[in-house]
């Protein structure tokens, strides 16, 4: 069996960490060990679990070393983690089978989208939890309901393009450090086809030689392109850079082995990443800071961890 | 018809799209996302204009919708405008919106402006409004029109100072639009808004 670490703090910078220890496990059955895990957020959930299902792939069910701390174990059960996981990893440790309770801090729990129903369903879950938003990100009412376009867009474009379902999660966290401020963090991820796979057919000739999984999300993200024949598709990921971009947010998506990404000012992640370890799928990060209050001098970075 | 060529009943055709789409899509749906649920109101507004007849104007009410995105913008209210907009469409069917807010707003335009349509709408705390891809000159046409109510090409200028010559090409791209009505053969133009 092929240990694999997982990164004691888990989230979109960190996940190709866990993605390459992956890889190096070639076909043997993994062990994910997260016993040193002490902070992760929705992108480190739902990597967690792609990963876990890739890695399940190759044959054997993965296992999961569950994390000491209680505290993250307890975090992880209100996001509805457990749930998810057992269909994927044989567990190990305490705790942490529990359903989850919806405590009032989370936003979205880990939510599968299998279909347009379920974003409904979700749709509905966020209108409930609008006062978060609003409380916590100083969100006005028409940002808050871009929340939710945002959060339809990006889900819809599991079900169109990756064909094959995928999760769901957003939690609001103080980024203390990169933002001196709140913001929310939406996740959301799939093992389908990828961006390449989905465009192939329709654009992979033009490209020739130089397709490849960069030029496949530059053709999505930059020019809207889409494998469908419809003057209307292709502009879900163009509403959605626009919308986060109004709020100063970040948004970024992963495919086989290239990340591209809208990157403000206050982060330094670069904009376009290539020759990333494989991982199938598309995996989408978004980044949205709460709102400066009108006279509020917007808070520059202090230190201190995330 | 009328005088004006214009038939003699014009068929109002009011459809809230909250209570719609529960019924479209029956379920209880309480936004306009995704784009089935649009598809699924654009065939339930097609087969109310099909049963009323040769010419409506139809009404289109988002009073009572809470999230509207871009995918179901597209589907149900772009795609519709499309269909209408060609020469072998089912009905003289005419669409304005009413009820939006900021947030509708964006999506509207963003898939009027994607497949160059126009849309007469009631934007909430303002009166009837232009969206979609018309030109300043063109836009400011409709509102004179819609100052007139009903008029000529000729009465148009007049009020703006301007030749006739000048307007009525105006006034033929805003009918082709559908945001005017001008029925073949007559000269007179009139006002969508009006007509409610």
């Amino acid at each position: 069996m092929r240990v694999v670490a997982v990164p004691t703090t888990l989230d979109e910078r960190s996940f190709d960490r866990l993605v390459r220890g992956l890889e190096e496990a070639g076909q043997e059955r993994v062990l994910f060990d997260a016993r040193h895990l002490r902070w992760v957020d929705p992108y480190g959930m739902l990597g967690l679990l792609a990963a876990g299902t890739v890695a399940g792939r190759a044959g054997a069910r993965p296992r999961l070393q569950l994390p000491e701390s209680a505290e993250v174990v307890s975090y992880l059960t209100r996001m509805g983690f457990f749930e998810h996981a057992a269909e994927v990893f044989e567990l190990q440790g305490s705790g942490g089978r529990g359903r989850a309770e919806g405590g009032s801090d989370v936003l979205l729990e880990i939510t599968a989208i299998r279909s347009h129903g379920d974003i409904h369903v979700l749709l509905d879950r966020i209108q409930e939890r609008m006062a978060i938003l609003m409380r916590q990100l100083h969100y006005p009412v028409v940002t808050a309901m871009n929340f939710s376009v945002i959060l339809s867009e990006v889900c819809q474009n599991i079900l169109e393009h990756a064909q094959a379902p995928g999760w769901v999660a957003s939690q609001t966290y103080f980024w203390k450090r990169r933002l001196g401020r709140k913001a929310a963090v939406i996740a959301v991820m799939d093992l389908g086809v990828g961006f390449r796979g989905s465009l192939a057919a329709t654009h992979a000739s033009r490209y020739g030689d130089k397709w490849s999984d960069v030029t496949a999300l530059e053709a999505a993200f930059i020019h809207g392109m889409t494998r469908l024949h419809d003057p209307g598709r292709g502009q879900g990921i163009k509403q959605i850079r626009k919308q986060v971009g109004r709020m100063g947010g970040r948004v970024s998506i992963r495919s086989g082995t290239a990340r591209i990404g809208d990157v403000p000012d206050w982060d330094d992640a670069p904009p376009l990443e290539e020759q990333l370890p494989y991982f199938p799928g598309a995996q989408i990060g978004i980044v949205l800071p709460a709102r400066v209050a009108e006279g509020e001098a917007e808070a520059g970075p202090k230190g201190g961890k995330e | 018809m009328s005088p004006d060529n214009l038939p003699a009943t014009i068929v109002p055709l009011s459809f809230d799209l909250g209570s719609l789409v529960r019924r479209s899509v029956a379920s209880l749906y309480s936004h306009l996302i995704t784009r089935p649920t649009g598809q699924a109101l654009r065939l339930g507004i097609e087969s109310q204009i099909g049963e009323l007849g040769e010419f409506c104007v139809s009404v289109l009410d988002f009073s009572q919708v809470a999230v509207l995105d871009y995918s179901c913008a597209d589907e149900a209210v772009a795609k519709l405008i499309l269909r209408y907009r060609q020469p072998d469409r089912p009905a003289e069917a005419y669409f304005l919106v009413r009820g939006l807010d900021v947030h509708h707003l964006e999506m509207i335009e963003a898939v009027l402006e994607r497949h160059r349509l126009a849309l007469v709408a009631e934007v909430v705390g303002t009166g009837p409004t232009l969206l979609g891809g018309v030109t300043p000159f063109e836009r400011e046409v409709w509102h004179e029109l819609g100052a007139l109510g009903s008029a000529r090409a000729e009465e148009v200028a007049a009020r703006m100072g301007l030749p006739a010559d000048d307007v009525v090409v105006s006034l033929d791209t805003l009918a082709q639009h559908r945001v005017v009505i001008h029925r073949a053969g007559s000269p007179t133009y009139h006002a969508l808004q009006r007509l409610l």
